[in-house]
C-alpha cells in the first residue's frame, strides 16, 4: 500500500478584509497533497494567492487575513486546529520558511551563526555546539565559502546569494519535514541565481526533504520541482507533473503563461545599419562624484532601431539612460542626436532635443504622480511641447491612450486607481504625447508579472513599426531585450564588453561574460540545471570600484595571467561583426562555448 | 493583436473607485472644530453681555439660567467672556501655525527640490532655531516687546517653524526622489513647477494633518503664556487668562475656572481627532 501523503490541503479559503470591512475571499477551495520528498511548486502571478496558500502550510495567515474554512494536514498534525503554542512548535521545527528577500530577513546586528542556529536553540532540539555543527556541515553542502568561517560573519558582510543561502541553512538546521521556499531567487541576478538554485536543490534532494516551491518563473521551477500547481486568482486552475505541465499544458491559463514566459523574438524587417545615426556615444564616461560608473561607452543607434543594453545589477545600465536624458551630466565624451551634439545637462539642451529624447521608468508606481489624473498626466507634455490645449489636448489624450491600447474613459482615473500594466502603459502614453524620436526604456516589464509584461513588450514592437520610435531597452533580462532588439550591448562594472546585432549574440556570445551571461539564463525544460557545469562564482563587481584592468578576470575562466589583470583588454571587431573587449583571440573564445 | 495575452490583461482587476465616509471620531473632530471656529468669528455677537461688563453682584456664581457658565471673580459673565475669548485663542493660534506651517512647507519644499547649499543653509537655520529653548524664547520676546498680538502671533510661529519644516523637508525629499520627479525634470520643467505640480499635491496629506498638530502645541503654548500672566493683557483675556484670574475660586468648585479649562481641552481634544481623520498618506493612493 501506497505511503499516505506528508501534506494534505483540502478546501482550503482563505478571505482578506476590504477596506470598507467586508470580506473577500484571496484564495477558494484549494486542495492539493504533496508526497514525502516531494518537491511542489505553486506558479501563478502577483495577486494569484501563491503565497497565502504556502503561509497557510505554517498555520499562518498575514494581517487582515484569516483562514476561513478547509483542512491542512502535515504528517499527523491537523495545522488549522492547533493552539497558538502547538503553532510555535511547528514552525520553524516541522514546517520552515525560506523568504524571498534574505536581506530583510536577517538581522543585521547579529552574527550570522547566532541567527542561523536560533531555532535550533529557541526548540531546545540541540546544544549550541551541536548546533554549530551542523550549521557548518550545511554550509558546505551549500557550497557557501569558508563553512567553518562564514558564520562569524554579519549579513552585510556576505554576498546576497550567499545570504540566501544562509536562509536555506537557516531553515534547514531543526531538520524540517517541509520546506517553503518563497520565490528565493527572484530578487537574485541570473549569474547568482543559478548556483543558488543549485546548492537549494542539492540539499533538498540529499536530505529528502519535502518542498514547497513559490515561484512566478516558470523556467525556474521546472529546475526544481517535481509537480506544479497553478494558480490565478485565488483559483487552483491545473496540476501536473512538471513534464506535462510545461510541454502539454492542458487549462487555457497555462498556456497563455508558457507562451508569455518566452516571448517571440520581435521579427519584422532586419535592422537597417546604413540609416542615419539618430543617436551617437562615443567614449562616454559617467559617474557620482568621484566615483567613475560608466567608462569610455560607446554606441551607436540608427533611425528606428532598437538598442538593448543588458547587464547585471550595479553594472551602470540605469546610470547610461539617466546619462543620455541629461539628468547626470557626463564627465567626458560626446553625445550626439541626429548628428548634433548634446548638451550634458537640461539646463543647456533645447526644448526640441528634450522632446525627441523621452524616459520611461521601470516601475509605474513612481514614475507617475500619484495625486495628478491619467489626463493630466498625458497632457503635460503635450501642453509642453506641442502647445494643446482645451478640446484638441483633451482629444490627443484619448488617442494616445488608444494607441496603448487603454480605453478613453479612464483618463480621469488616477494611476492608484489603474491595474499595474494600465499604469505601465500610461507611462509609454506619457513619453509618446511628445512625440520622440528616441525612448529610454529602463526595465519596463520587470516589475510586471510575465503575461502583463509579455503585452507590454508586444505594443511596444507596434509602436516602434508604426511610428517609427527607437528605443534604447535596459534590461536584465535576456528574454525581453530579444523581443524587442535588433543589437544587444553587454554591460559589465561599467563597461561594454560587447556589442553586436540580437541573432548574433544570441547564438554565439564571445565575451567570456556575456557566455557566461547568457547561458544562465534557465531553460523552459527539465534537467537543464542539472546538465549544466558549474561556473566559477565571484563577486560581481560594482561599477565604479578599483579592480583589475579586465573586471571579469575574478570570475572569468579563460583569464591570461597577469596580462588581464594589468592590460586594459583591447576592442575587437569579430568576423561576424560583433565588438567585443577581451585579450583573448576569436578561436580561443569559441573554443570556449 | 488580440493575442492570450493582451486578452488576458483586460480582465485584470481594476481598483474600483472608493470613497471612505469619515468615522464617528473624525464627524465628532470636524463638529468640535467647526463649532469653535464659528464662536471665534460669531461669538461677540451672540454673546449676552460685554465682555468686559460686571453684570452680578455675587461673584464665583453658580451655574444659573441667567448664567448658564456661572460668573467670575468680579462678578462677570462668564459665557460672554469665554465666547470674546474664542477670538484671541483660536484667532492668535491659527494665524501662528498658518505662519509656523506656511514657512516650514515653503521652505521645506525649496530645500529638498534644488538642494545642494541651499538645502544646507537652510536646514542649518533652522537647527539654531531649534537650539533655543522654545519656552525662554517666548519669555524674552514678550518681555521685550510687550505682550501684543502680533508679537505673539509671530513668537508663536517662529517657534514652530522648525517642527514644520522638517515634516516638510522629508516628505518632500522623499517624493523628489521618485521617478516621476525625473520624468518632469528630463521634460525640463523648472523646479517652481516641480514644486508645485510634483511634490505638494503628493505632500499635502500629512502636512495638513501637522498643520493640525501646530495649532493644538501653540494654542497650548498660548494658554500656558496667558496663564503666566505674559500673554493677552487684561481687560482683554483669551482662554488661558480666564483660567489664571479665577484661578482663586478653584477650591470652591467655581464653574469660572473649570469652564475655560474645558474649552481649551474640547478645542485641543476636536482638533486632535480632525486631524486624526486626515489621511496620512498621499492622496490617490488606492486603500
Amino acid at each position: 500500500m501506497a505511503e499516505p501523503p506528508l501534506v494534505e490541503v483540502d478546501g482550503l479559503t482563505v478571505e482578506a478584509r476590504a477596506p470598507d470591512g467586508s470580506r473577500f475571499p484571496i484564495v477558494r477551495d484549494a486542495s492539493f497533497h504533496i508526497a514525502r520528498g516531494e518537491v511542489l511548486a505553486l506558479i501563478g502571478e502577483s495577486g494569484s494567492g501563491k503565497t497565502t496558500i504556502a503561509l497557510s502550510l505554517l498555520g499562518y495567515a498575514r494581517p487582515g487575513c484569516r483562514i476561513s474554512g478547509g483542512r491542512i494536514r502535515v504528517g499527523e498534525t491537523e495545522v488549522l486546529s492547533l493552539s497558538a503554542r502547538d503553532l510555535r512548535d511547528l514552525r520553524g521545527r516541522r514546517v520552515a520558511y525560506v523568504a524571498q528577500s534574505a536581506a530583510a530577513a536577517f538581522n543585521p546586528s547579529r552574527t550570522i551563526m547566532a541567527q542561523v542556529t536560533e531555532i535550533a536553540r529557541i526548540h531546545g532540539i540541540a546544544s549550541s555546539d551541536k548546533a554549530e555543527t551542523r550549521a557548518k556541515k550545511l554550509f558546505a553542502d551549500l557550497a557557501l565559502p569558508d563553512p567553518e568561517t562564514i558564520g562569524r560573519r554579519y549579513p552585510h558582510q556576505v554576498s546576497g546569494g550567499q545570504l540566501q543561502r544562509l536562509m536555506a541553512a537557516m531553515a534547514l538546521i531543526a531538520g524540517p519535514e517541509l520546506v517553503i521556499l518563497d520565490e528565493p531567487t527572484t530578487a537574485l541576478d541570473v549569474t547568482t541565481q543559478i548556483e543558488v538554485l543549485r546548492a537549494f536543490r542539492a540539499v533538498v534532494r540529499d536530505r529528502g526533504t519535502t518542498g514547497v516551491y513559490v515561484s512566478h518563473d516558470l523556467a525556474v521551477v521546472a529546475q526544481m520541482a517535481d509537480r506544479i500547481v497553478v494558480l490565478r486568482d485565488g483559483l487552483i486552475r491545473e496540476v501536473g507533473p512538471t513534464g506535462q505541465i510545461i510541454t502539454e499544458p492542458r487549462h487555457p491559463y497555462t498556456q497563455s503563461l508558457l507562451a508569455a514566459a518566452r516571448p517571440r523574438p520581435g521579427g519584422g524587417a532586419a535592422p537597417d545599419a546604413s540609416a542615419p545615426s539618430l543617436l551617437e556615444v562615443s567614449d562616454l564616461s559617467a559617474g557620482y562624484g568621484r566615483v567613475a560608473v560608466l567608462q569610455d561607452i560607446a554606441l551607436r543607434i540608427p533611425r528606428g532601431a532598437a538598442l538593448g543594453v543588458i547587464g547585471e545589477s550595479g553594472c551602470g545600465k540605469s546610470t547610461l539612460a539617466r546619462v543620455i536624458a541629461g539628468l547626470l551630466p557626463w564627465s567626458s565624451g560626446t553625445v550626439q542626436l541626429a548628428g548634433k551634439a548634446l548638451s550634458p545637462s537640461i539646463a543647456g539642451r533645447d526644448a526640441d532635443e528634450l522632446r525627441r529624447v523621452q524616459l520611461v521608468f521601470q516601475s509605474a508606481d513612481t514614475a507617475l504622480n500619484p495625486a495628478r489624473s491619467v489626463a493630466r498626466i498625458l497632457g503635460r507634455p503635450l501642453q509642453k511641447f506641442h502647445g494643446l490645449s482645451g478640446p484638441a489636448l483633451r482629444q490627443r489624450v484619448v488617442a494616445l491612450l488608444d494607441l496603448v491600447q487603454m480605453p478613453g474613459r479612464l483618463a480621469d482615473r488616477l494611476p492608484g486607481e489603474l491595474s499595474g500594466g494600465q499604469k505601465q502603459r500610461v507611462n509609454l502614453a506619457r513619453a509618446l504625447a511628445a512625440e520622440p524620436d528616441l525612448i529610454l526604456c529602463d526595465e519596463v516589464t520587470s516589475a510586471l508579472d510575465t503575461v502583463v509584461g509579455a503585452a507590454i513588450l508586444e505594443l511596444m514592437h507596434r509602436l516602434r513599426r508604426e511610428l517609427g520610435v527607437s528605443y534604447m531597452f535596459i534590461s536584465h533580462d535576456l528574454h525581453t531585450v530579444r523581443a524587442v532588439c535588433d543589437e544587444v550591448m553587454v554591460l559589465y562594472a561599467g563597461r561594454s564588453v560587447e556589442v553586436g546585432t540580437r541573432e548574433g549574440i544570441e547564438t554565439s556570445p564571445w565575451h567570456p561574460y556575456a557566455q557566461l551571461l547568457f547561458s544562465s539564463v534557465p531553460e523552459l525544460r527539465q534537467g537543464w540545471l542539472a546538465q549544466r557545469p558549474p561556473r566559477p562564482e565571484g563577486e560581481v563587481p560594482v561599477a565604479g570600484r578599483a579592480g583589475p584592468a579586465c573586471a571579469f578576470f575574478p570570475r572569468c575562466p579563460a583569464r591570461i595571467e597577469p596580462t588581464c589583470a594589468d592590460v586594459a583588454p583591447p576592442l575587437r571587431v569579430l568576423a561576424k561583426g560583433s565588438t567585443i573587449a577581451c585579450h583573448r583571440q576569436e578561436a580561443e573564445l569559441l573554443s570556449l562555448s | 493583436m488580440n493575442t492570450p495575452a493582451a486578452a488576458l490583461e483586460a480582465d485584470a482587476p481594476v481598483a474600483p473607485r472608493r470613497r471612505r465616509l469619515p468615522g464617528i471620531a473624525a464627524l465628532a473632530g470636524i463638529g468640535i472644530t467647526l463649532f469653535w471656529i464659528a464662536m471665534a468669528v460669531f461669538g461677540p455677537l451672540i454673546a449676552p453681555h460685554e465682555a468686559g461688563a460686571i453684570v452680578d453682584e455675587d461673584v464665583f456664581s453658580p451655574i444659573s439660567a441667567a448664567f448658564p457658565l456661572g460668573t467670575d471673580y468680579l462678578g462677570r459673565d462668564m459665557l460672554s467672556r469665554i465666547l470674546w475669548g474664542t477670538r484671541y485663542t483660536v484667532g492668535v493660534a491659527l494665524a501662528a501655525a498658518v505662519i509656523a506651517s506656511g514657512s516650514g512647507l515653503l521652505l521645506g519644499m525649496s530645500a529638498a527640490a534644488w538642494g545642494g547649499w541651499l538645502d544646507s543653509v537652510i536646514s542649518r537655520v533652522i537647527d539654531t532655531l531649534v537650539a533655543i529653548p522654545s519656552k525662554m524664547f517666548a519669555l524674552v520676546v514678550v518681555a521685550a516687546f510687550g505682550s501684543t498680538v502680533p508679537v505673539l502671533v509671530l513668537t508663536a510661529g517662529i517657534i514652530y517653524i522648525p517642527g514644520a519644516y522638517r515634516i516638510a523637508r522629508s516628505l518632500a525629499v522623499g517624493v523628489n526622489a521618485l521617478d516621476f520627479v525625473r520624468v518632469a525634470r528630463a521634460r525640463g520643467e523648472g523646479t517652481f513647477y516641480v514644486i508645485r505640480e510634483e511634490i505638494l499635491p503628493n505632500i499635502i496629506g500629512p502636512v495638513l494633518a501637522d498643520f493640525g498638530l501646530r495649532f493644538v502645541f501653540i494654542v497650548l503654548l498660548l494658554s500656558g503664556l496667558s496663564f503666566l500672566g505674559l500673554g493677552v493683557q487684561p481687560p482683554n483675556a483669551d482662554w488661558g487668562s480666564l483660567v489664571r484670574e479665577n484661578l482663586s475660586g478653584l477650591h470652591e468648585g467655581a464653574p469660572a475656572v473649570l469652564m475655560p479649562a474645558l474649552a481649551i481641552a474640547t478645542l485641543t481634544i476636536g482638533v486632535n481627532l480632525l486631524i486624526d481623520s486626515v489621511s496620512g498618506r498621499p492622496r490617490g493612493e488606492a486603500g
